[in-house]
């Protein structure tokens, strides 16, 4: 099969179209994102949080989650370490004082809505989006199940309907969006009796949340979790002892998930467009080395058949002429030796006629 | 089988057929329940541990253990390898339903399987690395399909429509490596977006890199695996030329394999350095990753060298089992093993038994169908009325 420049020239034009088409580089871009201006979020103080499990149910009662196996103002729930999962957005673990052993910490799970979020970033069908209002939500009637978004997230919530054999939905906290599209607190801040939890614009929330590191010395690590982990999330979080202390994750990272795939999605374009060029051209290179070597062995057998066929010739003009001469002295031998044959004969005669006699003897003898 | 179908008086009840029948009715058993209770009853998946052996196995090592159709199709037509021509077609029809039954697999592990196109037809998440594995895989699928389907035009007697699938060859052959590249990658850079959760020795930002360099490894390996395999069984099917290249194919695939090896290990060690994670090295995970990779990529690669050195065939033939089964490691280490090493025991996965029933009922299934079509199409053989025409 050989290629003409104009199928070439086609191919390279639909590798390339195919690589613009593709998709926008952009959208995974290393531009760094700080959230849509004024979104809200939740601080949450770990400080002033009392393990009352009431967020729990106000979370359940909002979203009409079904019922706990245990009821929610059954304590002893909190002595394993839960996670989130298909029937819970949100639960509150206890942990032990490592200052004071006799007052235990508590802190509260749920998602925390990433302003680049791995799950949004990770989705082959667009299931999530983060609202300009700073909600992460997923819409299940486009979601496949793949559950890629639940490798992605490195908070580990997303949780997964794996008893449902016919519509599965991912499940995680929604941040109450459709409450607080209309103005209300999610239900887990509503729910709350202290002030653990407190809902607004989250550049306003690091403010205070800095305010209290600041008024209270001694009473909180002065870091806010949330502020850049993982490029930033709209949940925040004051602790008094160091965050894995409770159970969270202090080796994450400021890099947004997004960024930890952007090279590679950049690349896909450059391997569509080189890869038919280079892949071509070694085709070509291929192809043209054999010609060159099927038109150089041509050559040379033609050369070798040209000396063949000199040699032959030459061989059988030899033999020719050898044949011939060997023919003519043959000729000649035969000549002379007829000749020779002729002149016995005729001797033979003359002696036959002379010997009649001694003839007739030898013949009774043989018989 | 072949012989089945030429001499019909013998009897189906041969021990492949009895284990495959057994294996097969085990795997609709567990298909009914799937479908009709959901993942739970079936699987031992949960919140942390999302992904279990149908992505680990099936997907990964699947994709990984198909590459051999790539491979070899541009070795042949693109790097003029001539003297490989008849690993094409077996390779070809591996590769075809490898990722047939990867997609097939799929079906199983996804929740709404019925939702598979919406990708493409619905919304397209294309931040998504999973989008082009997905997209990769789907167009690759048909690109194998094609390039297989000469043989089936052969069998089927259609030379109008074969003749014009075979000037496609060159195109196809390119649209697959390209293809190839971006989803063999692509499947070990879905796990860049997880730092947090895969143990830092398997974590690099040269997964991708790895994910495609050992698929050509895979793709190698397997060829002279499966060849190996389809001698014993099928050498009745193989014409002169299959079976005078065998042995070339052996010698130069196990050459290359060598060679990609010998990078590949250097690419992982430059991964470990630019990591700098030497420290882990004596950790009971990174004895497991030396394992890996001393056992698994540097044994092979001298093992090998060492065979096509000294024309020792059947060095080679178990280096490629060794070198396949170091792959498949590799893809259960990064999907399963060494995935969410930071939890406690409690939490890490095992799979359930039905989860390895459906594995084994997929296998079984390729397994049956390649039965099925080199016993009937020209797969070892050139077709009588097609000779010359390539």
């Amino acid at each position: 099969m050989s290629i003409s420049r104009r199928k070439f020239l086609g191919w390279l034009a639909a590798a390339g179209g195919g690589a613009v088409l593709g998709k926008s580089a952009d959208a995974a871009s290393n531009k760094h994102f700080t959230g849509y201006p004024g979104s809200k979020g939740v601080l949450y103080d770990s400080v002033l949080c009392i393990g009352c499990r009431n967020c729990e149910t106000g979370c359940n009662k909002v979203n009409d989650l079904p019922a706990p196996d245990k009821p929610f103002d059954d304590l002893t729930v909190m002595d394993t370490h839960r996670r989130t999962d298909d029937k819970t957005y949100t639960v509150v673990n206890k942990y032990q004082n490592p200052n004071y052993p006799k007052s235990p910490l508590y802190r509260k799970i749920q998602c925390n809505h990433c302003l680049e979020p791995a799950c949004a970033s990770a989705c082959f069908v667009r299931a999530f989006t983060k609202t300009p209002v700073g909600a992460v939500t997923y819409n299940a009637s486009v979601c496949v199940g793949c559950r890629y978004c639940m490798i992605a997230c490195p908070f580990e919530i997303p949780a997964y309907e794996y008893d449902s054999a016919f519509s599965p939905r991912i499940m995680k906290c929604t941040m109450c969006y459709p409450r607080i599209s209309k103005g209300q607190l999610p239900g887990c801040v509503e729910a709350c009796p202290t002030e653990a939890l407190s809902f607004g614009k989250r550049d306003q929330l690091l403010k205070l949340a800095r305010e209290r590191i600041r008024k209270y010395p001694g009473r909180y690590v002065e870091h806010i979790y949330g502020e850049r982990e993982m490029g930033g999330t709209s949940w925040l979080y004051l602790s008094a002892v160091p965050f894995k202390e409770i159970g969270m994750r202090e080796d994450l990272g400021v890099t947004p998930a997004p960024e930890l795939t952007a090279g590679v999605l950049n690349a896909v374009p450059m391997v569509v467009g080189i890869w038919p060029v280079l892949l071509t051209g070694i085709y070509a290179i291929n192809k043209r080395n054999q010609k060159v070597a099927d038109a150089e062995s041509e050559a040379a057998v033609t050369v070798a058949l040209d000396q063949a066929k000199l040699e032959a010739e030459t061989k059988l003009s030899e033999a020719l002429a050898k044949a011939e001469k060997e023919k003519a002295e043959a000729i000649e031998q035969e000549v002379k030796k007829a000749l020779e044959e002729a002149a016995k004969a005729q001797e033979a005669d003359d002696s036959d006629e002379g010997e009649e006699g001694t003839g007739e003897t030898k013949t009774e003898e043989d018989a | 089988m072949s012989e089945e179908s030429t001499t019909t008086s013998r009897s189906y009840l041969t021990p492949f057929n009895m284990i495959a029948g057994i294996i097969i009715i085990l795997g609709l058993i567990v298909t009914a329940l799937r479908f009709t209770k959901g993942l739970a009853t079936v699987t031992n998946l949960s919140d942390y541990n999302p992904w279990g052996i149908w992505i680990g196995f099936d997907l990964m090592v699947g994709v990984a253990l198909a590459a051999g159709g790539y491979v070899t199709s541009a070795a042949v037509y693109l790097f003029g390898m001539k003297k490989y021509h008849s690993a094409v077609r077996p390779a070809i029809l591996t590769g075809f339903l490898g990722y047939a039954l990867v997609v097939l697999a799929l079906h199983y592990d996804v929740g709404r399987p019925w939702r598979l196109p919406y990708p493409f037809i619905v919304q397209q998440g294309t931040t998504s690395l999973l989008f082009e594995v997905a997209a990769c895989v789907a167009l690759y699928l048909t690109v194998l399909f094609l390039e297989f389907s000469p043989a089936a035009l052969e069998w089927l007697g259609l030379k109008k429509v074969r003749r014009l699938a075979i000037r496609f060859t060159l195109i196809l052959t390119i649209f697959g490596v390209i293809l190839s590249t971006l989803h063999q990658s692509s499947l070990g850079a879905l796990f860049l977006i997880a730092p947090s959760k895969l143990h830092p020795l398997w974590y690099s930002s040269y997964l991708p890199i790895y994910f495609f360099i050992s698929s050509i490894i895979a793709g190698l390996s397997m060829v002279i695996f499966e060849g190996t395999l389809a001698h014993r069984y099928y050498a009745h099917k193989m014409d002169s030329a299959h079976m005078e290249e065998k042995d070339h194919v052996a010698l130069g695939f196990g050459k290359a394999a060598s060679f990609v090896l010998a990078g590949y290990l250097i690419t992982k060690v430059i991964g470990i350095s630019a990591g700098n994670h030497w420290h882990l090295l004596g950790t009971g995970y990174g004895i497991w990753y030396l394992v890996e990779l001393l056992g698994f990529v540097g044994l092979p690669c001298f093992l090998y060298a060492l065979g096509v050195r000294e024309k020792n065939l059947v060095l080679i033939r178990w280096t490629a089992v060794l070198t396949v089964i170091g792959v498949v490691l590799n893809r259960l280490n990064i999907s399963l093993i060494a995935f969410n090493w930071h939890l406690p025991s409690s939490e890490r996965y095992f799979p359930h038994w039905m989860e390895i029933v459906i594995s084994a009922f997929i296998v079984t299934i390729g397994l049956v169908a390649y039965r099925f079509i080199v016993s009937r199409m020209p797969i070892f053989y050139e077709h009588p009325d097609y000779k010359e025409s390539h």
